[in-house]
This record gives structure tokens, C-alpha cells and sequence, in this order.
């Protein structure tokens, strides 16, 4: 099969595997979000890897270049991180919000919380 | 090197010192940013860097200053989400086995669209950086939401988290401490991250750069500058109103731009119409629009940083009620 | 010159208002902004429908570069109808919102909400018009963000754990969906829907583009809240502050489905998946599951917010059936319900929040004797109740009816009989409400009667007044939808 060729894509795909793990898996909510983050950076990855010409360079007309790589994919994923990071930082406020009300960020002890309510 | 992210990232889920997971993820963005930078992709690169290394990390930093440094142990079984990751893993492996092979050029993703970016961008546009041109020009309206997607966060984070210093204000010396070094350095540093910040905003068309990297660089000479020297004289140079307010005007000048293209004949964001040789208008229109995207995330960024950091924690002194 | 520019002023006018509404910096400026502001939006995607009915399929290019290069605008019933179901739901709410949020939100804060309720709309708006795949994303994520922060404005804190629940999952439906465009972008180099609509079909054996449309699917049934991937709904919609939870209830999911039509039935149109995958019966199953457990758990529930959440969760149910038939008949019932439902559910939460900001509670217990003291509020909840359940003369009915055709034309008397059994479950939901409000004493005897007021009653009355109309005339809306449907299945063949 084509293994070799794709064995960047292989990578990729660990990578972003990790991080949804780690956002589903664990309790505590600054750690979501870092495994959200780490999960939307390697789908960045993914389509920068995508973006990659053999031989090619950067996408900014120089001379005596003749083979660019792909400026699409860089295109979107700059505005993929930064509406990553909005998100990121939108997240960060809630849970700030949430531990002044609850005094915690682990979800097995807010639930906990919720319930006796 | 991607072996070398995937232990970094093994590595921060393990830990249960999320002070040490904010900053291997911090590591793991940088390291994604220098592989990008192998990929050909600058501007990416440095925006990564910028902003995933930078703003995240401080960002994670900043909230776990608030809300405790270590993660409990965790008492569930990892089975169910290792069933999810594993079925998700699989549908993805799947769908990589037909996929073209790394660096193929030949494959649709450059033959199709991007082929007239390439062959055709710098020419149409008067732009050489051909990211700039797709960016700004030919996906411009992406961008502007993109922006919005700017504003709406900062906005968001304003109204989470209260638009007031609260806890009394801190005079010149507070943050870091009165060490002279730190003023010395700091100055010097100022001076030229702002320089260096007005240099890819403007140079952005031409070599990597462009609006967003400039805003949060300008940023972070004013961050710094607030942390060297004190809130209240950061609040003096740029008071927090005026955050807010820049966020509205950055975005105003990029739909100006797009509506002044409507009412001289073109469709909305046609740029081309803003000066007698289309080609010239494209470039200025870019221009522009890049400036535009420079206030806005540079006032988004302040409001956040304004936001996180004027939070004191009850030990530090009262909470006004927000 | 508007008229040429009308699609773009749909997006521009929301846009362009939320940045005034914040440098306006008064709760009652602000307010008066977002009212223009929505009233001129309504005004031109009526206009627009209108030009779409008359001219076929309306075309716009952004910055004057034709797609796929550049970004396009495209709009045909489908989202035209969308963008009126968006549109109206946003202009009725404004008005009703001015009592419940001063209510609800710090008056420092206000102006706030109406620039994020502008960005929201603006969001929403942006997702239904754009003919750009990735576009789709940009604009989802406004409006997501802008939806996160509006629920975590609720009173209860409680607010802030379903906001902070709802944007994890609602960004991995994100990311999920964005792997599913970089998956069909890697096989096809597009990113333009009409263009994949052209592409996708030849590639119908490519596993990346298969597994593509997975994801895509996955994510956005996600954002859709279709069984199973539901859970974050329930929380969102009861502790959101009244207003947002009726301008949520009745818009968001809505557009979600919109772009799971799109994707399913535009861009995979040309394949035949649901013969293939068996995506079809998965599709139904799924469906008729969400129409029961929705229905059932709501019975149980003590909060009326929750309840009428999990109904929606049926609700949807009954959309996503409609769509899996694969039948003109079917489409038209899922599409037809998307208005529908936005005018019973949006006129039900505005009963709510009328409840809330009189009565001060919205749990069953706390509304004892409410018919005697609420008399306007809850004969529109009773109306409202009766669509739902699916009465004639309501909306409800139309859906039902069309849902029931469908299924008959495929020969299938059973899944007819579990729609009109899982309608019965409905009543029994609305009965409690009935009988606590009706048939029991009010506490302290307190008859009196104190009603919400006007700027509250007035717009809640005319969406239950229109789920009425429409219910009893229901020719326009099924035109709309029916020729909607008719243009997505002649793409499919």
C-alpha cells in the first residue's frame, strides 16, 4: 500500500487522536482545553502537510523559484488558529468564571455539586 | 521530529502539573511551528508561534494562576473515550489509505484551485506573497470573519470576565517587581518588538507577516510594558476603553474598505475598484485591510490580557462584584 | 444598486451593526440598534426569497473573483427559507427582549448582549448564505462563540458549566468538521460546495472522500443535536438566559440541519449513499430513537425549560426523519418543520421567559393556578403545546401530515404508526403543564392577574399566532419547501 508515502499523515493522525483524548478522557477543565488545543493544532498540521510540494518553497514569488508549495491550505489554517485560539481564550474565561462560583475546575467534583442541589 | 511532538504531547497528558502541561504545550506548539517552517509554510509558521506558543501559553498560564495548579487523579476508566478515539482513529486511517502521497504534485489539492493563486496570485493581485494574496484578496471575506471571530472573543472575555481592574489598582512598581534591569531592558525591548510589529505589518505583502502577526506583536510590547512598569502607567498609555473601542475600529476599517469597493461599482470587498489600475487597488485595498485586521487583534488581545490579569485572586485583595 | 448588492446586505447590516452597538456603549441604543438592525434583515431575505422564487438561483461573488477561487454567495429556496427563518426569529425577538434582559443582565452589560445577539444572528446568517465550504466554518464559529457567552449570561451558574460543556463539544464538532473538508479538499483540490457537487461524484469510491463525508457528518450532527449527540442541548437551553434560549431554540439546531442538508444532499447528492452506506436506515433509526427518548424523558422532567428542551430533541428527530426518507415528500416535511418548529418552540420559550420574569420560577410545582394569573401567557403555551403534539389547525399538523405521507408512500404503515405514537407521548408532556396551571389552586389563593408585559406578550403572540396561520394555510411555506426539496433531490437524480 502506499504506507511510505503517507507515513507523515500516519503521525498526524496519532497526534490528533492523543488530543481528543485527552479532552474526552480527563475531568479537569484546563486540561480539555489543552487537549482540545493540542487536537486543533495537529488538524493544522494535517493540512499543512497536505499543502507540501515536493521541491517546493515557500509560496512568496522570488526568483529563479519555480516550484511553491501550496498557499491555500496555509490561508486556512492561519484563520484556523486564530479562531482556535479565540475559542481557547473564550474557554480559559469560563473556567475562571467557573472556579470563582464552584471554588473547583475538576468535573468529577462539580457534578457532585450539581447533585446534592 | 513529528516522533519528537508526539512524546511532548504524551508527555503533557501524563502530567499532572498543568503548570508543566501549560508549558509542554507551549513546547508542542513551537515544535509544530518549526515543522511548518519545514513545510514551507512562513506565514503559518510564524503565526503558530506567535499565537499558539505565545497568547495560548500565557493564556493557560494566566487562568491556572486563578484556579490552582494540579489535576486531580482521575477515577473513571479511560475505556469508553479510548472506544470513541479508536473508532475516530480508525475512520481517519481509513480515509488516508486513498489519499495522494506526501508532497505529490500532481495531487488535486494543487492542481485544481490553487494552481491560479500560484501561477496568476502575485500578478493579479500586486502582491508577491502569494498567502498575503489569498488571504486578503481572493478569500478576503473569510478573513473578515475571521476577524469577527476576533471580536466576538474579545468580547466574549470582556463581558466573562468584567471590564474593571477589580481589586484596587497597582501602582507603577506592582507586577514584577522594581528591579532596574527590568525597566533598562525592558524599554530598549519595547521600543523595538514595536518596531519589529510595524515592520510585518507592513512588510507583510512581501515577505511572511501581514495583519495578525503585527497586532499581537504590537501587543506584546504593550504587555510588556505592563508588566515591567505597572498597570496603572500601562492603563495611562492606553487606556481600557480605548481596547475596546480599537477592536470596533479595526473591524470598521475592513468593512469600509469592503463597502467602498460596493459603492464605486464592484461587489462587496472588490478591491480593485479603489484606484485606476485594478491591480494597484488590489494592493491597496490589501493594505488596508491588513491594518484593519492589525487594530482589531491588537485591541482583542490587550482587552483579554486586561481581562485575565485584573482578576486578583482573594488573597490578594477584595473583589469588587463585576 | 440595493438591489443588485441584496444578498451581501443581508450578511453586512448585522455585521456592520455589532461594532456601532458597541462603541454605542447604552442598554437603550444599543437595544435600538439591534431592532433596525433585525427589521432591515428581515426585510431583505423576504426580499430576497422572493427574488430567488422569481429568478432561480441568486449568485453573489465577494470581492469580485469567481468561485472556486474566490468566495460566492449562493442562494436558492433552501437557504432562502433559512435565511427568513433566521431572520424573523431574530426580529421577534428583539423586541421581547428589551423587558426580559434588563431583567436578567447587569445593566453595565447590556450593550454587550446586543452586540453578541447581533453577532450570533450575523453568524447564523453567514453559515446559511455562503457557498464556500470552509466559509461555512468561519461563520459556524461566530456564531458558536457568540452562542457560548450568550447562555453563560443565565442567572444560575449553572450557565457557566453548560456554556463551558457546550463549546467542547461544539468545537469538536467544529474540528471534526473541518477534517472532513480537508479530507475532500485532499481529493478533490475545492472547497466550493457547488464545485465539490460537480467533483464528489466521480470519487464516490475514494475512501478519504467517504471518510470526508463522515466527518462532515458527524460534526455537524453534532451541532444539530441529533440523537445521540445531543447531550450538551438540554443544559444550554435551560439555564440560558430567556431570550437566548428562545433565539437558540428557534434558530441555531435549525441552521445546523441546514448545513447537514447541504452536505448530504448537495454535495453527496450526486452519489447514491444512502442505497450504499445504509445510511438511509441509520439515519432513521436514529431519528425515530431521538422522537421517543426526547419525548419520554420530558415527561419527566420537574424544569419546563428542560422539558421543552428535550421535546426539541424530538422535534429534530421528526426533521432528520423526514430527510432520511429520500423522498421529495420526506425533504419537504424536514424542511417545512425547520419553520415550523422555530414558530412553535420560539412562541413556547417566550411563554417561559414571560413565566420567569412574573412568576420567577419556571419549575411545574411553582406554576400552580397560572391560567388564572397568566391567562394570555399560557393559552399561548397551550397553543404552542397543541403544535407540538401535532393537532390540526397548528403547524404541527402540516409537519406531521407531510411525515406521515412520506412514509406511507414508502409502503411503511409502521413507521407512520410510530410517528403518531410518539405525538401521543407529547400530550402527555403538555398535559402536565395544563393540568398544574389550570386545575390547581394558585398558592395564597392570589388570583390576580399580572401579566408580562406587552413588549413580552406582543411578540410571543404573533410567533403563536403564526404557528396558527400556517397551520390552517400552510400553502406558502409547503411551496417553499416542497420546491427546495424538489431542486436538492433533481440534484440527486
Amino acid at each position: 500500500m502506499a504506507f511510505p508515502g503517507l507515513l507523515n499523515y500516519w503521525f498526524v493522525v496519532i497526534l490528533m487522536m492523543i488530543g481528543f483524548f485527552i479532552v474526552i478522557a480527563h475531568g479537569n477543565l484546563v486540561k480539555k482545553i489543552v487537549g482540545l488545543n493540542v487536537f486543533q493544532i495537529s488538524v493544522f498540521l494535517f493540512y499543512i502537510t497536505m499543502g507540501k510540494v515536493d521541491g517546493g518553497s515557500a509560496p512568496i514569488l522570488a526568483e529563479g523559484i519555480e516550484v511553491y508549495s501550496n498557499p491555500l491550505p496555509h490561508v486556512l489554517i492561519l484563520t484556523a488558529i486564530v479562531v482556535g485560539v479565540a475559542t481557547t481564550a473564550l474557554g480559559l474565561a469560563l473556567v475562571v468564571r467557573i472556579n470563582e462560583s464552584y471554588g473547583t475546575i475538576e468535573e468529577d467534583e462539580i457534578g457532585a455539586m450539581e447533585d446534592d442541589a | 521530529m513529528l516522533a519528537l511532538l508526539v512524546v511532548t504531547v504524551i508527555a503533557a497528558v501524563r502530567s499532572t502539573d498543568l503548570f508543566a502541561a501549560a508549558i509542554l504545550f507551549g513546547i508542542y506548539s513551537f515544535l509544530t511551528a518549526i515543522l511548518f517552517m519545514d513545510l514551507d509554510a512562513v506565514d503559518v509558521a510564524f503565526t503558530e508561534a506567535a499565537v499558539g506558543a505565545g497568547v495560548s501559553t500565557v493564556l493557560l498560564l494566566s487562568t491556572l494562576r486563578l484556579t490552582g495548579r494540579y489535576e486531580q487523579r482521575h477515577k473513571h476508566s479511560p475505556a469508553l473515550p479510548l472506544v470513541v478515539v479508536g473508532l475516530t482513529g480508525a475512520a481517519l486511517v481509513y480515509g488516508m489509505t486513498d489519499a495522494p502521497d506526501f508532497g505529490d504534485p500532481e495531487a488535486p489539492a494543487h492542481t485544481h484551485v490553487a494552481k491560479r493563486y500560484i501561477e496568476d496570485g502575485p500578478r493579479e493581485t500586486g502582491v508577491p506573497n502569494m498567502v498575503t494574496g489569498v488571504l486578503a484578496s481572493y478569500r478576503g471575506y473569510d478573513t473578515l470573519g475571521e476577524v469577527f471571530v476576533v471580536f466576538t472573543a474579545g468580547l466574549a472575555v470582556m463581558m466573562l470576565l468584567g471590564t474593571r481592574v477589580r481589586g484596587g489598582r497597582s501602582s507603577g512598581r506592582e507586577a514584577i517587581g522594581d528591579l532596574l534591569v527590568l525597566r533598562v531592558v525592558g524599554k530598549v525591548l519595547i521600543a523595538f518588538v514595536m518596531l519589529f510589529g510595524l515592520y510585518v505589518q507592513f512588510h507583510g505583502d512581501y515577505g511572511a507577516g501581514g495583519g495578525f502577526q503585527a497586532g499581537v506583536i504590537f501587543a506584546t510590547a504593550l504587555i510588556v510594558y505592563d508588566l515591567v512598569f505597572g498597570e496603572a502607567d500601562a492603563r495611562r498609555v492606553m487606556p481600557h476603553i480605548w481596547t475596546e473601542r480599537l477592536i470596533a475600529i479595526g473591524i470598521l476599517i475592513y468593512l469600509g474598505v469592503g463597502v467602498a469597493g460596493m459603492l464605486l461599482g464592484g461587489p462587496f470587498l472588490d478591491y480593485s475598484k479603489l484606484a485606476t489600475d485594478p491591480v494597484k487597488g488590489e494592493h491597496l485595498g490589501i493594505l488596508l485591510v491588513e491594518f484593519g485586521i492589525g487594530v482589531a487583534v491588537f485591541g482583542a488581545v490587550m482587552s483579554i490580557f486586561n481581562a485575565f490579569s485584573g482578576l486578583r485572586l482573594p488573597s490578594e485583595g477584595g473583589r469588587d462584584d463585576v | 444598486m440595493i438591489f443588485q448588492h441584496l444578498p451581501i446586505l443581508q450578511i453586512l447590516i448585522p455585521l456592520l451593526a455589532a461594532p456601532l452597538a458597541l462603541l454605542l456603549r447604552t442598554p437603550l441604543l444599543s437595544w435600538a440598534l439591534a431592532l433596525v438592525a433585525s427589521w432591515a434583515s428581515l426585510a431583505v431575505s423576504v426580499a430576497l426569497l422572493l427574488r430567488v422564487l422569481a429568478e432561480g438561483v441568486v449568485v453573489y461573488e465577494l470581492g469580485d473573483w469567481a468561485a472556486p477561487w474566490g468566495i460566492e454567495y449562493r442562494i436558492d429556496a433552501l437557504n432562502g427559507f433559512v435565511l427568513i427563518i433566521i431572520s424573523l426569529i431574530g426580529a421577534i425577538v428583539v423586541p421581547y427582549a428589551k423587558r426580559s434582559v434588563e431583567a436578567e443582565v447587569q445593566d453595565r452589560r447590556i450593550y454587550l448582549f446586543y452586540t453578541m445577539l447581533l453577532l450570533c444572528m450575523s453568524g447564523l446568517l453567514g453559515i446559511t448564505i455562503t457557498g464556500d465550504a470552509f466559509n461555512l466554518f468561519v461563520f459556524l464559529e461566530v456564531s458558536s462563540l457568540s452562542t457560548y457567552v450568550l447562555i453563560s449570561l443565565g442567572r444560575d451558574r449553572r450557565a457557566l458549566i453548560a456554556a463551558y460543556r457546550y463549546l467542547i463539544v461544539g468545537t469538536i464538532g467544529a474540528t471534526f468538521y473541518i477534517i472532513g473538508v480537508g479530507l475532500l479538499y485532499m481529493s478533490t483540490g475545492s472547497l466550493n460546495i457547488g464545485d465539490l457537487a460537480r467533483l464528489v461524484p466521480a470519487l464516490a469510491d475514494n475512501r478519504t472522500v467517504q471518510a470526508g463525508m463522515a466527518f462532515l457528518t458527524l460534526g455537524l450532527s453534532i451541532k444539530a443535536a441529533v440523537f445521540p449527540l445531543h447531550l450538551w442541548l438540554p443544559n444550554a437551553y435551560t439555564y440560558a438566559p430567556s431570550a437566548v434560549t428562545v433565539f437558540l431554540a428557534a434558530t441555531a439546531t435549525k441552521v445546523a440541519v441546514y448545513a447537514l442538508i447541504r452536505v448530504v444532499f448537495t454535495i453527496f447528492g450526486g452519489v447514491d449513499l444512502f442505497e450504499a452506506f445504509g445510511v438511509h436506515t441509520t439515519l432513521m433509526m436514529m431519528a425515530i430513537v431521538a422522537m421517543f427518548v426526547g419525548s419520554i424523558v420530558a415527561v419527566y422532567q420537574g424544569n419546563i425549560k428542560r422539558m421543552l428542551a428535550y421535546s426539541s430533541i424530538a422535534q429534530i428527530g421528526y426533521i432528520i426523519l423526514g430527510l432520511s426518507f429520500d423522498s421529495v415528500t420526506g425533504v419537504t416535511a424536514g424542511i417545512v418543520h425547520l419553520f415550523n418548529h422555530a414558530l412553535t418552540k420560539g412562541g413556547l420559550f417566550m411563554a417561559m421567559g414571560c413565566i420567569a420574569l412574573v412568576a420567577g420560577s419556571v419549575r411545574l410545582d411553582d406554576m400552580a393556578g397560572l391560567g388564572k394569573r397568566m391567562p394570555v401567557t399560557m393559552a399561548a403555551f397551550v397553543a404552542g403545546g397543541l403544535s407540538l403534539i401535532g393537532v390540526p389547525l397548528t403547524v404541527g399538523f402540516v409537519s406531521k401530515w407531510y411525515l406521515i405521507k412520506a412514509a406511507l408512500e414508502q409502503g411503511s404503515m409502521l413507521i407512520a404508526m410510530l410517528i403518531v405514537l410518539s405525538s401521543l407521548i407529547a400530550v402527555a408532556y403538555v398535559w402536565r403543564v395544563v393540568e398544574v396551571a389550570y386545575f390547581r389552586d394558585p398558592p395564597d389563593g392570589d388570583t390576580a392577574v399580572r401579566e408580562a408585559p406587552v413588549s413580552m406578550l406582543v411578540p410571543m403572540l404573533i410567533l403563536v399566532g403564526a404557528s396558527v396561520y400556517f397551520g390552517i394555510d400552510a400553502s406558502t411555506t409547503l411551496d417553499i419547501a416542497g420546491a427546495a426539496a424538489a431542486a436538492l433531490m433533481g440534484v440527486g437524480g
